[in-house]
């Protein structure tokens, strides 16, 4: 009782009033028990809801719109992924098709995917902390693997996670991985894809084991100076090399090059007063269709022709004349891996083109270069450099090793956190800023740094960085059934003496034949079933373009009769479809009436002559081929299965499948074979078709 | 007294709540006022009006306004505000006129696709404002598909311009084809009416067979996606039918 009455005292002593603290206790308790629904009642996600309710609510589809939302915490949750996210929760209006017109954000409608976002979730696409449900939680914050939000305008790199093979809707990313190996970033950077294949390059560094056949010191210092000095669209970066570099590098070089017989040839001087046509040579140059691959300024002072191949502008300046000759002559002597194809020049055009080529030159290049014989010391320290500066991770250098993984592998690239990375002060302290400063100017990020300077234009800047982005973890963890493998390369190579005569003349640098080989001309994998023998032996003695507006065409070769025989014999047999009987339908003899019936129906039914022409006084189509003389080259059978469904002999054409009639095939097919091109075609198809199964047997 | 309680504390740590967040997130960047020291007649898009680029990506040329006083001639010196939609940004927003009386902004599209219109604003002599608008179109991923798509399959002669790439067809038709951003003769058409255009040629709609089925060719993803990018790039824009509700 005393202890009591002790406590009642200290208690009034403190208090006073015995009242008021439990006041103040209950005053405490409410405050405290009201912090959570306030914090519920003033979150950001709370507010954007509201905002969204304000926004749809004097809509017209304001019903609609209501009757869809739900108010409170949304989320998607998929194990198999490892997404949860509640994106949902403030994007309120990413479903709803209506939405349309609205931008403002978060309310805007998602544009349309080829994905569900139940499917995928968001964050496997936007990446960012899909758990967050606040603003900055959710954008910005590193804290897990994926990040803070990825720029919109990087977006196809999510799509690279899953589709390694290119997609049509994703240029920029196609576009980035491209250069990746064009321009062999592969070739120090490893980059290995989930499938487990590695990215292969894309490009043909020259071997410099025998340069001093080929070119001078003084070219090879202004090269390596500035590639771009020399030409506009030299692929090989600009290494920054100081000159004394330069010159020690050019030196090592030349004092390393052991000559190789057969690089060089002399070509006995042409017998004196047989005059030589000054153009001839520039018209040889035309005719071998060197422009295909290769560019050259024109008078205009553009750079005209294909990038397959070196830019030929100062040609002169660079080669010097006997290897050029010797090169043109059998350039697998000097480079074993060159897509150059062996032309079968004669002696006279080989003298012809060579003076042409040397013709091509800019003294102001080497104006300016004096080089001393270089030192021993000088060729030593230029060896150093080049195992430094890692050349032989492209060029083949005698007694120099190929470095293996001389950059950093560029696997995942793509997830690597912001805290790992150096920044430049003044730069967005984020990994695509990171990545397309890297690719501008690699070397601002500190002393000592190899990497080169390439010269890319912005738009392939983004590209590439949107291809290193889709190197993500994810993208290694995904499920396996979500990958979508490269389509890989087969190791076809055709067979036999017709086998060594296609490698020789480099066909599979153009053609592709059994999904081995180039992707700039025509597949031939089913060649021998789609023409006639006796057209092929003439396209191959003088290939005459069948598509005149192409920039691209076949070269002509100097084949001999026997190469010739050899080659087509074996295109004719080895590369048939085997689901085609070629000569299941005749080459002519179709009555004139199926004939006329199919004149109606190209003219008629389904206006072929919006794209091709048969008759060339007549029609103008220029999209597909001139079919003239269709009728002298190809089967009928495949023409008739071609019109039945022409992706189907070859996927991806552009003719539409009309689901065609056999009937109106068939017809379609006479009319085709009639034209027979050439002398028949002033008389008329109808009797070209009587003359033609008149002079040719049907079991041809 | 409870009720009370809870409206006083909530509103506190809402208040609390609402500052820290205002106080934290924003921080204005005063950009150096410009004065105008001329003032032209006229304002013209120079160029880079009408670009398409992938949503969320600068636009590959950069906008160039022109002011000119009443002979065309460029006026140096006059003050150009831009003023632009949610999600568009623009540097600079505002600037003075050039030597050639121009004046040149880097645009990036906003995250949505659709069609962007920015407003750039000039002011005269007599200080009255003259605006004019410059749309640019943002490709999401299907006018981005049903870009590539048609460049493939339509565009050779549905385009009119020649390129030593791209030789059209246009000229060559006796029933040339209506470019895409022919808005006048796009609009007019449904989706179901291009599909069926697209799908079974022209002569679905009574229009020229020179038009072929595409329909065993494309997928309906990518009709839809060429119809998505015929809806973006139409001049003038395309409004969309919107849903039609019965009356209450």
């Amino acid at each position: 009782m005393r202890a009591l009455n002790k406590l009642w005292n200290s208690w009034r002593g403190l208090f006073r009033d015995p009242i008021q603290p439990f006041g103040i206790a209950s005053v405490l308790l409410l405050v405290a028990l009201a912090i959570a629904p306030a914090k519920d009642h003033f979150s950001e996600w709370h507010y954007y809801q509201h905002g969204y309710l304000r926004l749809i609510k004097n809509r017209r589809d304001a019903a609609v719109l209501q009757r869809h939302f739900e108010p409170g915490i949304h989320q998607i949750w998929l194990p198999d992924l490892g997404v949860v996210d509640r994106c949902e929760t403030c994007h309120l209006g990413l479903t709803e098709t209506s939405l349309g017109d609205i931008k403002m954000e978060p309310y805007s409608r998602h544009p349309v995917i080829p994905h569900s976002m139940q499917q995928f979730g968001c964050v496997m696409c936007h990446r960012g902390q899909g758990v967050a449900t606040t603003v900055a939680g959710a954008h910005e914050s590193a804290l897990s693997s994926d990040g803070p939000i990825l720029p919109a305008q990087y977006s196809e790199a999510s799509c690279g996670q899953c589709h390694h093979a290119p997609l049509e809707g994703t240029p920029t990313l196609n576009q980035g991985r491209f250069l990746l190996a064009r321009y062999g970033c592969v070739r120090c950077h490893t980059i290995k894809l989930p499938d487990g294949t590695s990215m292969q390059p894309a490009d043909t560094p020259p071997p410099l084991s025998h340069i001093a056949d080929k070119t001078t010191r003084e070219w090879i210092y202004a090269w390596l100076r500035d590639p771009k000095s020399y030409a506009a669209t030299a692929t090989m970066p600009n290494f920054l090399l100081s000159d004394n570099d330069a010159r020690d590098i050019s030196g090592f070089l030349i004092a390393n090059s052991v000559p190789e017989p057969g690089d060089t040839a002399t070509l006995k001087p042409p017998k004196a007063g047989g005059s030589v046509d000054p153009t001839a040579g520039a018209s040889l140059y035309g005719e071998s269709f060197c422009a295909s691959c290769h560019a050259m300024q024109n008078a205009a002072g553009n750079v005209v022709g294909g990038d397959l191949g070196p830019e030929l502008t100062a040609i002169g300046t660079k080669v010097k004349p006997e290897w050029l000759t010797a090169w043109l002559r059998d350039p697998r002597n000097y480079d074993a891996g060159t897509p150059m194809p062996h032309y079968r020049f004669t002696d006279q055009q080989l003298a012809l083109l060579t003076g042409f080529l040397e013709s091509k030159t800019n003294t102001d290049l080497l104006a300016n270069v004096h080089l001393d014989p270089a030192t021993p010391a000088q060729i030593a320290h230029g060896k150093k450099l080049v195992e430094e500066y890692g050349c032989a991770s492209c060029h083949e250098i005698r007694g120099v090793a190929k470095p293996d993984n001389y950059g950093p592998e560029l696997s995942q690239i793509g997830s690597k956190p912001v805290a790992q990375l150096v920044f430049v002060k003044g730069m967005p302290e984020t990994l695509p800023a990171y990545l397309s400063t890297k690719i501008k100017h690699p070397r601002i990020f500190g002393p000592g740094l190899h990497m080169p300077q390439f010269s890319f234009t912005p738009e392939q800047v983004d590209a590439l960085t949107t291809a290193l982005l889709s190197l993500t973890d994810r993208s290694v963890t995904l499920p396996a059934k979500l990958q979508i493998p490269t389509p890989q390369q087969t190791d076809y190579e055709p067979a036999g003496k017709a086998g060594q005569l296609m490698a020789d003349l480099n066909c599979m640098a153009c053609h592709r034949i059994n999904g081995h080989g180039g992707t700039m001309a025509p597949d031939l994998s089913w060649e021998g079933s789609s023409v006639q023998k006796q057209w092929l032996d003439a396209f191959l003695k003088n290939p005459n373009t069948l598509r005149p507006t192409l920039i691209r065409r076949m070269p002509k070769f100097n084949l001999t009769d026997e190469e010739r025989a050899e080659l087509t014999d074996y295109i004719m047999t080895a590369y048939q479809n085997p689901d085609i009987d070629r000569d299941a339908m005749p080459l002519s003899g179709y009555s004139p009436d199926q004939v006329e019936h199919g004149r109606e129906l190209f003219y008629g039914k389904y206006a072929c002559q919006s794209c091709h022409m048969v008759d060339p006084a007549k029609d103008k189509g220029y999209i597909g081929p001139p079919l003239t003389e269709v009728g002298s080259r190809l089967n009928a059978e495949w023409i008739y299965l071609w019109l039945k469904n022409p992706q189907k002999l070859r996927p991806g054409t552009i003719e539409p499948n009309h689901d065609m009639s056999d009937d109106d095939a068939r017809a379609l097919t006479a009319f085709l074979m009639a034209q027979k091109g050439a002398g028949s075609q002033k008389t008329g198809t109808r009797t070209a078709s009587v003359s033609a199964s008149g002079t040719k047997g049907a079991g041809e | 007294m409870k009720r009370r309680a809870w409206f006083r504390s909530s509103l506190v740590v809402g208040t609390l709540a609402v500052v820290a967040v205002c106080g934290c997130s924003r921080v204005h960047k005063k950009a150096p006022v410009l004065h105008a020291t001329a003032a032209g007649s006229a304002l013209v898009v120079s160029s880079g009006d009408r670009q398409l680029a992938p949503s969320g990506s600068p636009l590959p040329q950069p906008l160039i306004m022109q002011v000119n006083d009443n002979q065309g001639n460029g006026v140096t010196g006059a003050l150009v505000k831009f003023s632009v939609p949610a999600g568009v940004k623009i540097d600079p927003a505002e600037a003075l006129s050039d030597s050639n009386g121009e004046v040149t902004a880097n645009v990036t599209l906003g995250n949505t696709s659709g069609r962007y219109v920015l407003t750039a604003m000039a002011w005269n002599k007599a200080g009255h404002p003259i605006s004019v608008q410059v749309p640019e179109l943002a490709a999401g991923y299907q006018e981005e598909l049903g870009y590539q798509v048609q460049r493939k399959y339509c565009s050779r002669c549905h385009d009119p311009e020649s390129t030593p790439e791209q030789v059209s067809n246009h000229d060559n038709l006796a029933v040339p084809p209506h470019s895409f951003d022919q808005g006048a003769t796009y609009n007019k058409l449904s989706d179901a009416d291009l599909t069926a255009i697209i799908g079974h040629g022209g002569p679905a709609l009574n229009l020229s067979a020179l038009m072929p089925p595409y329909g065993s060719t494309l997928t309906k993803a990518d009709i839809q996606a060429v119809i998505a990018y015929i809806r973006l790039v139409s001049d003038p824009p395309y409004q969309a039918p919107g849903l039609v509700y019965a009356k209450q």
